[in-house]
């Protein structure tokens, strides 16, 4: 057809440009395979080979320098639209014997600085609700709601100021057996709350009565049931599943 | 539909009614996921890049060649890549006249194209529906974002088997052409 250029070639010159053609296809495709192989070879960085880990980092580095913004609300829902059973997913560090009596929140505000804070302190100031739909990084989501104290609230009331200038937040459970790291952008951001109260209720000890976090900026996993200690880090805080082979920001 | 494969109740269904499992365990034993899922998501997250930028480079490339001519339907294709359909199934004798790529399949590789920006799009939505909400409501939600991203996979392979299967059936010199570039006709007779 006269679309195409046309040309009448010998069949020598046909065989001779078929074998360059195939063999340029088949160094690409040992290509990949041995990328692949390469891959896996490498060595792990917490949980996943060191290239895909360097990426995923790249991907945090450009999400919180250039698209993540306070202004950006997790979806708003009516009280009519919360799911009547709130799941729960996971025990660790939240063992249904604690003392939540004689809980205080530690605050550690710098090297040897460390504050005892109280849960009916942590309550007078003022109260936040947030209802948003809660997504596992496994796959699943529903719409919840929680009420607590605006975690930028609870940083201007205790002059936190200077340590929330660092780049993360670390939260452990009392028991140090579940530990997040968290980018202080994102767990500044307005629907961040240190929660007590789920549907209106003090928060129910598999949801980690008494005082929990819960952050719509970022998957379950980030959201620390039972929090024991709080601190302020440049460098970052151990995370559980971070070191599991999640990604460290897994935010939203 | 609730998609979850690490409860595996990857399904159509609603309530505690299932009409279709898509994944038998046997399929997740057979390619060896379970308990994976961080390694499957740092795959996904970084493989995401190489096909936007590949399928970016594609459109940019067709546009700018020209090429583009050759691939988006034009007012014969949906009458035509009906015939095309009867000729594969050896229901019509003759395929009718085409250039590059026949009717039916300037609609699929047109279609997978916009399959490809929707993955792209859908993909935005539910790896950061916060930062995009706009996006994310505009496709009906997280949730919907999430179906739709799904169909789209399920689709992306029936295209990928389909067109495996369609490449078999062709024979050599269009795959010889798919690789090298060219066609070769015999000389006309004399």
């Amino acid at each position: 057809m006269s679309d195409f250029k046309e040309e009448i070639v010998s069949t020598k010159e046909i065989r001779k440009r078929t074998i360059r053609s195939f063999l340029v296809f088949f160094l690409l495709i040992a290509l990949a395979v041995f990328g692949w192989k390469w891959l896996n070879r490498q060595p792990s960085d917490n949980g996943v080979p060191k290239p895909l880990r360097t990426v995923l980092d790249a991907n945090e580095n450009i999400f919180t320098n250039y698209i993540f913004s306070n202004y950006n609300l997790s979806k708003a829902f009516a009280p009519a639209e919360v799911v009547p059973r709130t799941r729960v997913n996971g025990d660790l560090g939240v063992p249904d014997n604690f003392d939540t009596a004689a809980w205080k929140l530690q605050l550690i505000r710098g090297v040897g600085d460390t504050q005892l804070i109280t849960l009916n302190e942590i309550k007078a100031l003022p109260k936040t609700e947030v209802i948003f739909d809660f997504k596992c990084i496994e796959g699943w989501s529903q719409v919840t709601r929680w009420e607590g104290v605006k975690f930028s609230d609870f940083v201007k009331k205790y002059n936190l100021d200077q340590q929330a200038a660092l780049k993360y937040v670390g939260l452990h459970t009392p028991d140090n057996k579940y530990y997040v790291g968290i980018d202080t952008k994102s767990i500044m951001q307005p629907q961040t709350i240190l929660c007590y109260e789920m549907n209106g209720k003090p928060l129910p000890m598999n949801q980690g009565a008494p005082l929990r976090l819960i952050i719509p900026v970022k998957y379950g996993i980030k959201h620390l049931k039972r929090i024991g200690t709080i601190f302020f880090s440049d460098q970052r805080p151990p995370d559980y599943w971070f070191e599991q082979g999640y990604d460290y920001y897994a935010g939203l | 539909m609730l998609i979850y494969w690490a409860n595996d109740v990857y399904r159509l269904g609603w309530g505690d009614k299932t009409v279709l499992k898509f994944f038998p365990d046997s399929f997740y034993k057979a390619l060896n996921i379970p308990f994976r899922l961080a390694e499957g998501m740092s795959l996904h997250f970084v493989f995401m890049w190489l096909f936007a930028i590949n399928g970016l480079l594609y459109v940019l490339f067709l546009i700018f060649s020209g090429e583009w001519k050759l691939i988006v339907p034009n007012k014969r294709s949906l009458k035509e890549s009906w015939q095309v359909i009867l000729h594969d199934l050896h229901i019509r004798k003759d395929p009718p006249p085409h250039k590059k790529y026949n009717a039916a399949q300037r609609i699929a590789y047109t279609a997978v194209i916009f399959m490809g920006l929707g993955s792209l799009l859908t993909g935005i939505a539910i790896f950061k529906p916060v930062q995009f909400h706009t996006l994310c409501a505009m496709l009906g939600g997280y949730e919907w974002a999430r179906i739709e991203h799904f169909t789209l996979t399920i689709l992306f392979t029936l295209f990928f088997l389909v067109h495996i299967m369609q490449v078999a059936l062709a024979g050599w010199n269009n795959f010889r052409g798919m690789v090298a570039g060219f066609e070769v006709e015999p000389p006309p007779a004399p």
